[in-house]
């Protein structure tokens, strides 16, 4: 099946800036896709470049198979949800959203048909006559997203689209949205940097940092084996344990113990054991059982966060985070209780150090 | 600022006093020049009795008249002219980049600080020697007139235009453009839909500048124009300085009317569709 | 997605890279130009060139017959700017526009600073009602100062009630202060209100604690931080009334010419072109200069 966006090598050069960097990537149709990273990293630029607001400095973007570098944004079958939703404000709701229609000469009774549809899906019944500034921040989103939509297009593009809404709101919506692209059924590619944003909406993640694409996965691939430091720092919290890579299935940390871990790399190779803090099980000081990784420490903060609690365990070499559910079977340690961290084999990820 | 700065007591009262005498500086020369309008003394500055002689002599003097005719008309094409020629102007400086771009916005800002005198005097200069040229070239001798005197306030105009509307430009979301593009439009329609209805209200108070500066011109238009084209300002100046009747106090008023009423028009026009305009624009983020 | 695609797109993947970038660019730049070239073109033929006619006029000399000619060139026509009679108008024009922005501070800095302590509303309906006679006829607001001070006019009649005689203040250079004053007030209010305004009154309610006294702390904190807007009102009524031709025609009479008339007479009357036009481009290139100072002291934010 053709790709839905499919960009090879693609780059874009502001004078000696690289915005983006030889990106390769395939967004399946019918996908919701994220692009994240921290600001400036590159992932609006090509947001833009696939609506047409920008063009490649080099490398290849096709839109279902055609080429589309050099089109206009007025050429494609494309249609973006900006950040500041860009509502004209002289036009009602109903104009707004029959813009795009009425630009492409589209008979009046099915512009008025397809704009009432539109309103129906984003549930905005009633407000047709309605001045942009006379709508809150989420009504005045629906209408962009309605005013996107409403043209059928092939691809739907989203910057940043949670961004101005306050914490409530921003929850439900992320919801809606994921409902609606399912009821829509057309890829969305939406970018933010709020991680918990991709994980919650995206069907598939991309990650982006100074312009390179890291990693691309399902968000429970991105979470449990990230690619690099940056990644597995940027997606949650983690914790990175210096190790070198000792044999094939072996690897030393920095106070000598020897952790099971095959892939790692050659002998050698300096990597760092990605342990989220979640995943860190706390025992009692030589209460781990045998054959499991064990880092003697000493609590040195407790703080309570209602519904987890976080410890602060310092090892000989570094502090190390761990996070326990506020449960009743789990027990309650103290500052300046000694213990031991052990983590279960498959809960943690090693990464180039 | 707040007001918790205001100072009481004898500061106070000085300050308050000065504003109402500053005041009254403004406008007692204005409302004097009223009153005198209605003197039926000879002379214009002594009160000789009500009468509205001198406001029935200017009803049939020819001369005015005729002079209120060619500066509406020179007025109403220049404004139009220099409209149309500032908004694009604005528009290719906002919005643009291209070569000669500097030389341009430079251009633009001299209209403004240029002296009227040194403007008259290059204007003539300019005339009179493009004449002689082409009486030279082509044997035909075209004269000063109607067309000098609009063509030198287009000169001046479309920089007092396209600065009014350039800061309307200026304060246009930019991502609106890019959003009509994004739904089909083609540069032109983005234009039409998009752009022109928003700096709608620059276009129309840079308009208004414009026709007020034309309406008001005295140096510039008397070096420029030639018989038949005296505007008002410059038949007025003339009578000044010739001798001084009580009729230039009614012709006086007269265009001082006709000024208040173009300016509060004006003011009440902006201020409504400026409303209109902020509330459009302003687009919170809140529920 | 095989890689047999990918090989075939790279060979006739000519559509996008630095070289469409720039063809994009310079069909911006086109568009761009095209959009300026009636405002552009319009201003070089009608402005930018008369100026230069202007400037190189003030090269020529006057022959005998009064005609301005090119036979002769030279810089005759700026060094008798230095002479003694022009260098009077100009000294004449510069201490009369110097007294008028004096003046026009006077009056304006008490009453900027009583708008700039009035509350929003009363504030705005004061700085409209100094607008408002503003925006009137130029022309019929000298002409007023005329009636008010010829014989015969009203301050004449108040005076000779008092008994202190006949006034004629007409035709002289108090007249003209006057009318100048009247004019560019406004020019002087604004920026000053607008400088006032922007203080943060918390610096000088700190000062009070630090001075104890009203005055002091006017002068050490609110005169300071109003500067900006004093020395732009000053460049906006100083610069005006330099090149005033309106106001001393009306007001002046005929006695001494300033600077606006003489260079007027020039081309008018005595028939000095080179004169008239090396002096119209000296005044352009002082205001020119004076209105970067402007622009450099923050004018342009007021």
């Amino acid at each position: 099946m053709t790709a839905a966006v499919s960009m090879r090598s693609v780059t874009k050069r502001f004078d000696d800036v690289t915005a983006v960097d030889s990106v390769d990537l395939d967004i399946a149709d019918g996908e919701f896709f994220a692009l994240l990273g921290p600001s400036g990293c590159g992932k609006t630029t090509t947001l833009r470049m696939i609506a047409g607001l920008e063009i490649p400095s080099a490398g290849s973007l096709k839109i279902f198979g055609d080429e589309v570098g050099t089109l206009p944004p007025n050429k494609r079958p494309v249609n973006t949800v900006f950040q500041n939703y860009a509502l004209f404000p002289h036009m009602s709701v109903a104009d707004n959203i029959g813009f795009g229609l009425k630009m492409q000469k589209v008979a009046k009774p099915e512009i008025a048909e397809r704009v009432a549809q539109a309103i129906a899906l984003v549930r905005l019944g009633g407000m047709e006559q309605r001045r942009p500034s006379q709508l809150s921040g989420g009504q005045q989103q629906r209408v962009a997203l309605a005013r996107a939509l409403v043209n059928r297009p092939k691809v739907l593009l989203l910057d940043e689209p949670l961004a101005a809404l306050d914490l409530k709101l921003r929850q439900g919506m992320q919801l809606e949205l994921k409902a609606l692209q399912r009821e829509v059924g057309i890829t969305f590619v939406f970018v933010t940097h709020d991680q918990e944003e991709a994980l919650s909406m995206a069907d598939r993640i991309g990650v982006m940092g100074d312009g390179r694409l890291l990693q691309i996965g399902t968000p429970e691939a991105i979470y449990d084996a990230p690619v690099d430091q940056f990644v597995a720092d940027f997606i949650g919290r983690s914790n990175f344990l210096p190790a070198t890579v000792a044999s094939a299935d072996e690897v030393c940390l920095t106070n000598g113990a020897r952790i099971a871990m095959g892939g790692a790399g050659s002998v050698g190779d300096h990597v760092a054991i990605s342990l989220r803090p979640e995943r860190v099980e706390i025992a009692g000081r030589g209460a781990v059982p045998f054959g499991r990784p064990s880092l003697d420490g000493t609590i040195e903060s407790v703080t309570f966060l209602g519904n987890s609690v976080v410890y602060q365990v310092t090892l000989d070499w570094l502090t190390v985070e761990a996070r326990t559910e506020n449960r009743p079977s789990v027990p309650r340690r103290d500052v300046g209780d000694e213990v031991s961290l052990t983590w279960r084999d498959d809960a943690v990820a090693v990464v180039p150090g | 600022m707040s007001t918790t700065g205001r100072r009481g007591g004898v500061g106070g009262w000085l300050l308050a006093g000065n504003g109402g005498l500053v005041l009254l500086f403004l406008y007692a020369p204005i409302i004097l020049l009223v009153i005198f309008s209605f003197s039926g003394a000879k002379d214009p500055g002594v009160w000789g009795g009500f009468t509205l002689d001198w406001y029935r002599d200017l009803g049939g003097d020819r001369n005015v008249q005729k002079a209120i005719g060619v500066s509406v008309r020179v007025a109403l094409v220049s404004t139009i002219v220099a409209t149309v020629l500032g908004t694009m102007a604005a528009l290719a400086l906002e919005r643009f980049e291209f070569r000669g771009k500097r030389i341009f916005d430079a251009l633009l800002y001299l209209p403004i600080i240029i002296p009227d005198v040194t403007m008259a005097v290059m204007m003539l200069l300019f005339f009179t020697k493009s004449f002689d040229l082409i009486d030279a070239m082509f044997g035909t001798r075209i004269g000063k007139g109607f067309a000098t005197v609009v063509v030198s306030h287009v000169a001046f105009n479309i920089a007092f235009v396209s600065v009014v509307v350039r800061a309307r430009v200026a304060g246009m979301d930019s991502t609106l453009e890019q959003a009509a593009a994004d739904l089909y439009s083609t540069r032109w329609q983005a234009f039409r839909h998009v752009t022109l209805p928003l700096i709608m209200p620059g276009v129309l108070g840079g308009s208004l500048l414009a026709l007020t500066l034309s309406l008001d011109d005295v140096v510039v238009t008397q070096f420029v124009s030639g018989p038949g084209s005296t505007t008002l300002p410059v038949y007025v100046f003339g009578l000044i300085r010739r001798d001084v009747t009580p009729l230039i106090n009614a012709v006086s008023v007269v265009m001082l009317v006709a000024s208040l009423v173009l300016v509060v028009a004006s003011l009440v026009a902006q201020r409504a569709s400026e409303g209109r305009r902020r509330r459009e624009l302003i687009i919170t983020g809140e529920e | 997605m095989g890689l047999d695609d990918h090989d075939r797109d790279r060979e006739r993947d000519v559509s996008v890279g630095e070289e469409a970038e720039r063809h994009l660019a310079a069909a911006e730049r086109r568009r761009g130009l095209l959009l300026a070239l009636p405002a552009y073109a319009y201003m070089v033929v009608f402005f930018a060139v008369p100026l230069v006619i202007v400037f190189a006029y003030s090269f020529s000399t006057r022959s005998r017959t009064g005609d301005p000619t090119f036979s002769e060139v030279g810089f005759d026509a700026y060094r008798k700017l230095a002479e003694p009679l022009i260098r009077n108008v100009a000294v004449r024009s510069a201490i009369l526009a110097g007294v008028t922005t004096v003046i026009c501070l006077l009056l304006a800095y008490p009453f900027a600073y009583f708008v700039a302590t009035r509350k929003p509303t009363a504030r705005n309906l004061l700085l409209v009602a100094v607008m408002i006679p503003f925006w009137t006829n130029f022309l019929v607001r000298n002409y007023a100062w005329r009636v008010i001070l010829s014989t015969g006019g009203p301050i004449s009649g108040v005076t000779e009630a008092i008994g202190l005689g006949e006034t004629d203040l007409l035709f002289s250079r108090t007249a003209v202060v006057i009318g100048l004053v009247y004019s560019f007030l406004p020019f002087m209010i604004l920026p000053m209100y607008a400088s006032i305004e922007r203080i943060d009154w918390q610096l000088v309610e700190a000062s009070r604690d630090l001075y104890c006294s009203g005055w002091r702390s006017f002068t050490k904190v609110v005169l300071p931080l109003s500067m900006p807007g004093v020395i732009a009102g000053s460049i906006l009524v100083f610069v005006p009334s330099l090149g005033a031709y309106v106001t001393p025609a009306i007001l002046g009479g005929n006695k001494e010419p300033l600077l606006g008339e003489y260079i007027v007479g020039q081309f008018l009357t005595a028939r000095n072109w080179p004169v008239g036009a090396s002096l119209s481009f000296v005044l352009m290139t002082v205001m020119l200069g004076a209105t970067l100072v402007y622009f450099r002291s923050g004018g342009k934010n007021l």
